[in-house]
């Protein structure tokens, strides 16, 4: 049976609306149940010292003074962890050629970023562990750092990991079509360089993790601030060898994650490790420093690109070199060559073309480590495509919405290969734009910027259409030979009351996702969403899945509840059949009651039949199965990638004697399949977008040319703040999915995808009369100005 | 991190809060506000110190009018100097600064002594009080001493108080009928340092123009005051830019630092010429 999800008078119309979520008043009322909130018997703090230079031989190691520090229980080296916990390699088979060296959980001969972890301390309290930390001498022989991404292949540049032969990890070309045949024969080429600055995901929880070990169970507990407790399990096991079994994450409320908590960190596995070696639980906290330091970065790429466009502006070819520097390893287990594996399948992504040829160099070098951060590779894509767009319109003088017009893929193409091998389903870029454009009223802002301009006031609109890649198959790790599942499960139960326990492989880190499995869950049944309760984060109890990452819970997971769901309702109707000796076809079960389909008429509580199943089940027919507990799974077989689409609009002014943008408006309008809550969807674009906006404005981890950071803390590394962020307007288009009855894709980093394209072209447009142009994020004063020529050096 | 403090005491009073300070061993740090001690300390920038808490004294807060003079407690706080409306009458410029100072949290809690005496080159208040000419006023083992302005800031975090001293509170020439007290900054968000600031003071005597965030320490750039007494605003930018040396660093360089300085004279000037800008 299908569900008419779009008929908002249906029975039990959960999926659709806007519901309170089951876990807001916990979390506003500080009941929350962080890491940090928990306190085991007799348990440790850790602390490290961490590597103060970019890349050095480690040479003695002085601990007698930290030794000495009251409330110090014991003190680790890389080689003592060595002995106990097995090194990993990041890489994956499906990324041909991708080579990273082995990795510790602490430094063992040399430390090769600032920040890395080589001595770890561990005492009765944090104050205790930092204290004696911060007296740990280590002899650090420095050796040359490589820092700078485009030179880090020369033949003069020392070499990271000799081992390894060369400084690069990674590189692919992808290359479709005549792309030099294009660019010749063209109407009009045109180029532009794209630098995307460092990142890091400044999450609210710092990275948290409490790990106890049982020797008298032979088992390992890690409460885990993660966004993939299973992956974390298989983990800890083989690199501790304890057997997967053995081992538990339990995550509970998790701060906030955008990718960050989705990978192995090696002071993570180290108080794994210690936990094991001293058995006694121990607890580490990284403080916004160690987060600035540690925490992945991302999005350090800089591009050279070029576009070819006939006189009608349909675009003929598009080249792209990509490079980004991802520190000295690739990280662990995803390895940090996706990213610019994202560049490369993204880039030309709403655009129906042919000559494509797009390589990416990964590079290493001595800076954190980078890996995938909310939206992967997305909005470099999109920033180097859209900004192409945008100068070939305005190269051949044509407005920017038409352009896309002429090029988008038609709204009844699909399904369609892109020139980048990817597969759409289905797509809805016209009716997006359409749209968008009478969302923001695209004439009458045109007419206002024409006008400001006549005051002297330089305001633009910048468009950014952009595609998103949901819903991940196997292709996207297990393909490789990670231990990522692409599968999720749930498993959904009655209790004698007639409440409802879902249990749910992916996981809630502030976005919303039990929201959407209780409500899920209480449209498949039959019961209100107050009546069902969600449990997530617990690899002992939940069904084995892959968590909450690549925009896949509400895809994947959300599906695989509406699945267990409706096999409970079945369940249930077979039972109230029986006891009301009615045909299970003619009954349903509204708002916790079995009814008559038909009239409506309530026939029995899901109370008394839960009354009747457990404690009466003597009054029941023999043979009659009463299995309340059902469970059901769901992984995407016929498309790798769930594609989503969606443009953003920006509209902005330049102050060009001080080069700061004010933002004034913002749009977009996505499409995400089934909107399962309106409200959650609205907030995960309105979030994403303002990641997005901080990477256009104010995101940029800077280091100096020693490999030293430079602004590790909230006063200099700026994110964006209430103050400066513009009214958003969020529309949407839906096109289920077909692969799933729910119909939903992921909606998680659409917003993020498109904003700082939207942004560089609106600053783009309000300068062109100027003749000035920017392609280096974030576009700070400083560089505006310099565009502008305005700086005398 | 873990703060890591040598000791607390909480001073009673002035004379107190001096031998606690005299008793320290030169380890001690006066604690009003703590916006930017306690921070620097959760960083374990500061280490060891024995805090002297002298948040508690209640003779070193409020703000009062003594003749031609406004008188401001060291322990004011930045919420209650934004609102007060003798301030507002008489130094219109330091309620203008509140608005640019951080957080709603953060004017609640830090005061006036207390920015004064950090002398961070980026704050707003020393650069005020610069352009306002206001007098410091310290209390030590000796008694106590006033310190013009323009002698009270010397270098980053430096100011010409001893370590024995304490900043009790400032006293500023109340504002003349017809005097513009204008304040302008640029900050890449909203109760950020500012990049550059610049106040500018008319008064019958002529121009005083300070700035903040050019230098080690807030800057009176009597070149532009001269030139601005004078009638000639390109003469002032360009004074201006001969006497800032402003730092470079991940947010601005130099140059960007000492246009944005010319741009800011010319917009307060615009303002005092009641041009919207």
């Amino acid at each position: 049976m299908t569900i008419p999800f779009n008929n908002p008078d249906r029975p039990n119309s959960y999926i659709g609306k806007t519901v309170p979520r089951p876990n807001a008043a916990k979390l506003v009322q500080g009941r929350g149940r962080y890491v940090d909130d928990i306190v085991l018997p007799r348990m440790l703090h850790v602390a490290f010292s961490r590597s103060t230079v970019a890349h050095a031989k480690i040479g003695t190691i002085d601990l007698e003074e930290a030794k000495a520090v009251k409330g110090v229980v014991r003190i680790f080296t890389g080689a003592d962890l060595a002995e106990v916990c097995s090194p990993w390699v990041a890489v994956l088979a499906h990324l041909k050629g991708l080579k990273s060296p082995p990795q510790h959980p602490l430094a063992v001969d040399r430390a090769c970023w600032v920040g890395e972890p080589v001595v770890a301390v561990v005492a009765t309290t944090r104050a205790a562990a930092e204290e004696a930390a911060s007296m740990v001498i280590v002899d650090f022989e420095e050796l040359p750092a490589v820092t700078d991404t485009m030179t880090a292949l020369d033949k003069d540049a020392p070499v990271i990991h000799p081992d390894l032969g060369d400084n690069l990890a990674f590189r692919r070309l992808h290359e479709a079509g005549d792309v030099d045949a294009a660019f010749e024969t063209a109407h009009k080429v045109v180029s532009a360089s794209f630098r995307t600055a460092r990142h890091t995901g400044v999450t609210l929880e710092p990275r948290s993790i409490l790990v106890d070990w049982n020797p008298a169970e032979g088992q390992m507990t890690a409460y885990h601030a993660t966004q993939a407790p299973h992956m974390m399990q298989t983990v800890f096991a083989k690199h501790l060898d304890i057997p997967e079994s053995r081992v538990r994450v339990i995550c509970g409320d998790v701060g906030g994650s955008y990718g960050i908590k989705v990978h192995v960190y090696p002071d993570e596995v180290a108080t794994a490790a210690m936990a094991k070696v001293m058995g006694r639980p121990i607890k580490f906290i990284a403080d916004r420093l160690e987060s600035y330091t540690t925490d992945i970065h991302a999005r350090d790429h800089e591009i050279e690109a070029k576009i070819a466009v006939d006189a009608d502006g349909k675009i003929l070819a598009m080249d792209v070199d990509d490079w980004t520097g991802i520190g000295p390893y690739s990280v662990y287990p995803r390895t940090s060559a996706i990213e610019g594996n994202q560049v490369v399948n993204l880039c030309g992504g709403p655009y129906d073309f042919a000559n494509y040829r797009a390589q990416t160099s990964v590079v290493f070098q001595n800076k954190t480590p980078t890996c995938q951060y909310r939206a992967v590779g997305h909005p470099i894509a999109v920033a180097i495509t859209e900004g192409l767009v945008d100068m070939a319109a305005a190269a051949i003088g044509m407005d920017p919405v038409e352009i896309r017009r002429r090029n988008m893929y038609a709204d009844d193409a699909y399904p369609a290969t892109s020139p980048a091998n990817m597969k759409f389903e289905s797509l809805s870029h016209h009716a997006s734009m359409d749209k968008l454009t009478e969302m923001m009223d695209y004439d009458a802002l045109r007419a206002d910027q024409t006008e400001a301009r006549k005051q002297g006031k330089y305001r633009g609109i910048g468009i950014a259409s952009f595609i998103e890649l949901t819903n991940p198959s196997p292709f996207m790790y297990g393909i490789g030979g990670a231990r990522i599942s692409a599968q999720d499960g749930c498993t959904v139960r009655m209790d004698p009351d007639g409440s409802v326990v879902a249990l749910s492989g992916v996981t809630e880190q502030g976005q919303g996702t039990e929201a959407m499995l209780s409500q899920v869950v209480a449209e498949g049944v039959g019961v209100d969403p107050s009546n069902v309760r969600v449990i997530t984060g617990d690899t002992q109890v939940t069904p084995y899945g892959g968590g909450t990452w690549a925009s896949r819970g509400a895809g994947i997971g959300g599906e695989a509840a509406l699945q267990a769901a409706r096999a409970l309702r079945a369940s249930i109707l077979e039972v109230a059949a029986a006891m009301l000796q009615a045909d299970a076809g003619r009954l349903d079960i509204r708002d916790g009651q079995v009814v008559d389909m038909d009239s409506g008429e309530e026939r029995m509580p899901l109370a008394e039949l839960g009354r009747i199943v457990y404690f009466r089940g003597d009054t029941l027919p023999k043979d009659l199965p009463r299995e309340l507990v059902q469970t059901r799974h769901f992984i995407t077989m016929e498309y790798p990638f769930a594609f989503t689409n969606g443009v953003q609009a920006s509209y902005l002014e330049v102050d060009t004697d001080t080069g700061v943008v004010t933002l004034l408006k913002h749009w977009c309008v996505e499409d995400c399949g089934r909107v399962i809550n309106p409200q959650l969807v609205d907030e995960q674009i309105r979030g994403g977008i303002v990641q997005g906006l901080g990477g256009a404005l104010y995101e940029e981890i800077h280091y100096d040319e020693d490999g030293q950071l430079l602004n590790g803390s909230m006063a200099d590394y700026l994110v964006p703040m209430a103050a400066e962020m513009p009214d958003m307007q969020v529309g949407h288009v839906e096109t289920p999915t077909k692969e799933s009855e729910l119909g939903a894709k992921g909606a998680g980093e659409a917003g993020t995808a498109g904003a700082p394209a939207a942004v560089m072209n609106a600053i783009n447009d309000a300068l062109r009369p100027l003749g000035a142009q920017v392609t280096e994020m974030p576009f700070t004063p400083e560089r505006i100005l310099r565009a502008l020529g305005k700086l005398q050096d | 991190m873990k703060a890591s403090a040598g000791g607390y005491a909480r001073a009673e009073s002035v004379r107190h809060a001096l031998d606690l300070l005299a008793g320290s061993d030169g380890q001690g740090r006066v604690l009003a506000g703590g916006q930017s001690l306690v921070a620097a300390m959760n960083m374990r920038l500061s280490v060891g110190d024995l805090l002297v808490d002298i948040s508690k004294i209640s003779e070193l807060s409020g703000i009062a009018v003594e003749g031609d003079t406004l008188r401001i407690g060291a322990l004011t706080r930045h919420a209650q100097v934004g609102t007060d409306p003798q301030v507002q009458a008489h130094a219109p410029l330091l309620k203008d600064a509140v608005a640019h100072i951080a957080h709603a949290a953060i004017r609640n809690r830090g005061t006036i002594g207390g920015a004064l005496a950090h002398a961070d080159p980026a704050a707003e208040f020393p650069a005020c009080t610069l352009a306002l000419g206001a007098t410091m006023h310290a209390e030590g083992p000796d008694g106590s001493r006033s310190i013009a302005v323009e002698d009270f800031f010397e270098e980053v975090f430096t100011t010409a108080l001893n370590e024995d001293e304490i900043l009790t509170g400032i006293t500023l020439p109340i504002a003349e009928a017809g005097e513009m007290q204008i304040l302008e900054e640029v900050a890449r968000r909203s109760g950020d340092y500012a990049l550059v600031g610049l106040c500018l003071a008319k008064r019958a005597a002529g121009h005083r123009v300070a700035l903040f965030s050019v230098g080690p320490k807030p800057v009176l750039a009597m070149g532009a005051m001269a030139a601005l007494d004078a009638g000639d605003l390109d003469a002032a930018v360009d004074a201006l830019s001969a006497e800032i040396d402003p730092p470079s660093d991940t947010q601005a360089s130099a140059a960007y630092r000492r246009h944005l300085g010319g741009v800011l004279l010319r917009r307060a000037v615009a303002r005092l010429k009641g041009d919207a800008a």
